[in-house]
């Protein structure tokens, strides 16, 4: 089997398993968070060997050249010689908690200062570090046109670490370590008429709360429609302020779904239901899905099904860890 | 000098126009769908844009390796012939919709066909 060589000694790695597995068997790991090659906190270096392709889909050209590669992707086929990356998912910025407000029991809203030269596209991502061992990604839900802070907002998980903290723990003026921004879900000027149908489960609302006020200020044309669905009501948030966005522009619709049963099992929002059922034609609309993972990756299969293009799909499934 | 396939289907761009409508047509197709449950669809575009560009003549590197291994777990999950010929079928509606006409579907539909033992692993 592949020997995974890391800071000075070397690994033998198990058939099938992955370089984050391997180290974290021996008590080494990389940071990691999401580990589905989304996050890119577990990013690599290899400075001798030749990571497989797989482990180097998602990152940016320049970054595959270079043998950087996804730990938790990576299942070795030679021996490597690897290092931490210092890589554009670590901790590269240092902010100030300004605000924190409980939107409701299980949603708090976070607002940072904006580190100089952290420059964002409203509904990318960030990862926040409380240490070097823990780490999260969340959805950023400013808008740099519309308010000079860094907005998140973050779902009380069950025992989670990050969450937990970050409800409980954190205070006003602390500082706090991010990545840079990252991810491809946002709005695209350049088509101001062009329908855009975003669904969102729970804090899957962060982006899209960032790319449709983004649109709007950028002058967007045609229809936006927002389903925000939940099977709790205290996962529906920020109703007012979609509500009054309603009332500023004609184009936008808003509609809160609650799907009810969510106690005897019903891991599959409504909202997705709701929407493609009103819309069934997609041919030509640009779509937005963030929050569940099953929730995403049913409504883009529907979605494309229903006439959406691949390309105008935008899906950030939001993999929660405890 | 005579045209390749490649080149009187439309080259590239024939390929492009074609991989969202086959895609399509084949993730509607009850009888093949739920072979395609679960895969993550951005690299599944990626390989039918594949598959068209050497159905349609183009240059590509498949090779009948390739094509074993990766439709090995598929054979074991039941694919056979009435899923190849569904395929081919989606591949021909797709091309007489972007006006091609049936003597070069014919041709592509050829090239599929030679596929077929390495796909179903005979």
């Amino acid at each position: 089997m592949p020997i995974i060589e890391f800071d000075g000694k070397k690994y033998e790695s198990k058939p099938d398993e992955t370089v984050l597995d391997c180290l974290t068997r021996f008590d080494c790991p990389p940071p990691s968070s999401c580990r589905s090659g989304l996050c890119h906190t577990c990013m690599m270096r290899a400075i001798a060997g030749t990571p497989p392709e797989s482990s180097q889909q998602g990152l940016k050209e320049t970054l595959q050249q270079q043998n950087y590669f996804l730990a938790c992707s990576c299942v070795p086929a030679e021996d490597l010689t690897v290092t931490l990356a210092d890589s554009i998912a670590a901790p590269h910025f240092e902010t100030i908690v300004l605000e924190k407000n409980l939107l409701t029991p299980v949603i708090l809203q976070l607002r940072f200062s904006v580190p100089e030269g952290f420059t964002y596209i409203p509904g990318q991502f960030l990862n926040v570090f409380r240490d070097e061992h823990l780490t999260r990604s969340y959805s950023i839900a400013s808008v740099p046109a519309l308010e000079n802070v860094i907005e998140l907002h973050v779902e009380r998980i069950k025992d989670g670490e990050m969450s937990g903290w970050l409800f409980d723990d954190l205070n006003l003026n602390d500082t706090l370590q991010l990545s840079e921004p990252l991810g491809e879900c946002y709005y695209l000027p350049g088509n101001p008429e062009k329908s855009l149908l975003m669904v969102a489960t729970g804090s899957g609302l962060a982006p899209l709360y960032g790319v449709i006020r983004d649109a709007l200020n950028q002058g967007h044309q045609g229809e936006i429609y927002l389903y925000h669905g939940s099977e709790n009501p205290e996962k529906i948030y920020l109703q007012n302020e979609l509500e009054n966005l309603t009332k500023l522009h004609d184009n936008f619709h808003y509609k809160p779904c609650i799907s009810g049963d969510g106690a005897d099992g019903n891991i599959m929002d409504r909202a997705n239901e709701i929407a493609l059922g009103t819309h069934k034609s997609l041919k030509d609309w640009r779509i937005y899905l963030c929050g569940h993972p099953l929730m995403v990756a049913d409504t883009k299969r529907r979605a494309f099904l229903a006439g959406a293009s691949l390309n105008d799909i935008f899906a950030d499934p939001f993999e929660f860890s405890s | 000098m005579s045209d390749s396939l490649f080149d009187k289907i439309g080259g590239e761009a024939a390929v492009n126009a074609a991989v969202d409508i086959f895609y399509r047509k084949v993730l509607a197709d009850d009888r093949i769908s739920r072979f395609f449950d679960g895969v993550d669809m951005e690299k599944q575009a990626a390989k039918q844009k594949g598959f068209l560009t050497m159905a349609f003549g183009g240059p590509n590197n498949y090779s009948g390796k390739d094509m074993r291994e990766g439709h090995a777990h598929l054979v074991a999950k039941g694919l056979n012939d009435s899923h190849f010929d569904a395929v081919v079928e989606n591949l021909g509606a797709t091309l007489k919709e972007l006006g091609v006409t049936d003597e070069l579907i014919g041709e592509v539909a050829a090239i599929a066909e030679t596929t077929r033992n390495d796909v179903l692993g005979k």
